[in-house]
């Protein structure tokens, strides 16, 4: 579980910092249909079934999809060109969506791996990012 | 009695920008052009139809009440339908079941809007969500675009074909916002909005209005089929723009369940097509909804685009012959609407120099925002 809530509304109800300081994100699990979900829900929301335990996802996965938006969408107040894309969760099959900290798409690959991290917005909205993950 | 639906007669407000005027305005302008197209008098319009359907996502409350107030048409129920880009196809779907159900006996249907200019803003989204800069529409689009080239071996230059082929036949139409050809040098020239898409390989929110007056009748351009459906869960990439999702290799995406659903009640398949207008939100989604609706095999798209740039023995049915989205620009209420007013007008053979010679069966195909996808098929 989170250790720290960072943030009251929105992705703060599933967004938190661990003791080591790394990003931790909630999502859902239902054992009776077997597949992980995001954000954490009542129901799953593939089958409706109702045995959803709220789990930490994994902090590892691997780039799926990935682009970078140039000009601020409406309601945004933050850096732009930004990374946007898909992180495959492998260990549990789920495609999230989110922001990632590289915005030049040149530089990042089909399969890549990546991790969680925090990102700060304007206004006092804490996001989840995924980082290219690199060897340590 | 007859089981048959008649399309009798069919009104356009071109689709662009046009100021001041209002959506109301807009609509009231299709509607007259539909009822002089049927050619009833003003007392045998009240007379014979028996409820209006208005298909639109910004028209405000009570969208409908107002067009047809203008028009002295009001008595009758009016019911607003939206759903997304879709929502002329929902329309033209409930229409379809008031008829055949025997409840009336000719119906109106029409579509308005008046958009935003930009990237669409709804109320869609919660606010969280594009602050943190997760709901900018075009940048999911450009995530399908990626794994749809890297799923069906296609290229950026098959985008740009792609926009070359529609605004080739948009040139043609006089209701489209962008009436001049272009080449794949200047669609790539233009401004990345999300890589791998272009500027111009992403259709304009705008204006217009669409409307179409239906009754029971065996005669004429028949609505074969109209089919509506939204999105099984689980896809990340779908129109319904989930936060996540799954393996998605066996979900049926909802436009190919839409297909299937018209499909069978047309007793047709895709073989059966003269003529195609479908979604071309961006030049992607075009490519992907001709493997969805049965057009092509995955990677096959660029031997329909070679022969559609060749202009002789097509491979399959002409698409997108209005210019599509990419030329009209897209007024969601109207779009899907716009789309079947083209329909009829090939297989009435009043399709100027867009004319399919001898087209005798249409599809028109939206999808968008809910999920929603819409499917609707014409005979003559």
């Amino acid at each position: 579980m989170a250790d720290e809530i960072v943030h009251a509304t929105g992705p703060g109800a599933w967004l938190g910092v661990a003791d080591d300081g790394a990003a931790t994100l909630l999502g859902g699990w239902s054992a009776s249909s077997g597949r992980a979900h995001f954000p954490p829900a009542t129901l799953c929301p593939y089958t409706g079934a109702d045995d959803v335990e709220v789990v930490v996802l994994p902090r590892q996965g691997t780039l799926w999809a990935w682009t970078a938006v140039t000009t601020a969408p409406p309601g945004y107040e933050g850096p732009v060109p930004y990374g946007f894309g898909i992180v495959e969760l492998t260990a549990i099959g789920l495609r999230l969506v989110t922001r990632l900290t590289v915005a030049e798409v040149d530089a990042l690959v089909f399969g890549q791996p990546m991790r969680l991290v925090v990102d700060d917005l304007p206004g006092g909205l804490t996001v989840w990012a995924f980082e290219p993950d690199e060897p340590e | 009695m007859t089981g048959g639906v008649e399309i009798a007669g069919v009104g356009l407000h071109p689709f662009g920008r046009f100021g001041e005027t209002t959506a109301t305005e807009l609509g009231g302008s299709a509607v007259r052009d539909a009822l002089a197209d049927v050619g009833w008098s003003p007392d045998e319009t009240r007379r014979r139809i028996g409820a209006a359907f208005c298909a639109t996502a910004y028209g405000g409350v009570a969208a409908g009440h107002r067009v047809l107030g203008t028009l002295a048409l009001t008595g009758m129920p009016i019911v607003d339908v939206e759903a997304g880009c879709a929502s002329g196809g929902a329309a033209l779907a409930l229409a379809a079941t008031s008829l055949r159900s025997g409840q009336h006996d000719a119906v109106l249907v029409v579509g308005v809007e008046k958009m935003p200019k930009g990237i669409i803003r709804s109320s869609f989204f919660e606010p969280w969500r594009e602050q943190a800069g997760l709901a900018a529409t075009p940048a999911y689009f450009a995530l399908r675009a990626q794994r749809l080239l890297r799923e069906h071996g296609l290229t950026a230059d098959d985008l740009a074909a792609l926009v070359v082929k529609n605004r080739r036949w948009g040139a043609m139409n006089p209701d489209a916002m962008f009436r001049s050809e272009v080449t794949a040098e200047q669609v790539l020239a233009s401004r990345v909005v999300s890589a791998p898409l272009h500027l111009w390989m992403l259709c304009s929110p705008n204006e217009g209005a669409a409307a179409m007056v239906l009754r029971r009748s065996d005669h004429g351009v028949q609505l074969a089929a109209a089919a509506l459906r939204s999105h099984l869960p689980g896809s990340v990439l779908d129109e319904s723009t989930p936060l996540a999702g799954i393996d998605d290799a066996d979900i049926t995406p909802p436009t190919a369940l839409a297909a299937a659903d018209a499909y069978e009640a047309a007793a047709i398949g895709p073989a059966d097509l003269d003529v195609v207008e479908c979604q071309d939100t961006d030049a992607a989604r075009e490519l992907l909804s001709w493997t969805e609706l049965g057009l092509c095999a995955a990677g096959d798209q660029p031997a329909l685009l070679d022969a559609e740039a060749r202009g002789a023995g097509r491979a399959g049915p002409a698409i997108n012959r209005s210019g599509g989205l990419l030329s009209k620009g897209e007024p969601l209420g109207a779009s899907a609407l716009g789309q079947v007013v083209e329909l009829v007008r090939q297989l009435r053979d009043q399709a100027g120099e867009r004319q399919v010679p001898g087209a005798r069966v249409g599809l028109a195909h939206t999808i968008g925002r809910g999920a929603n996808a819409s499917v609707t098929i014409v005979t003559r």
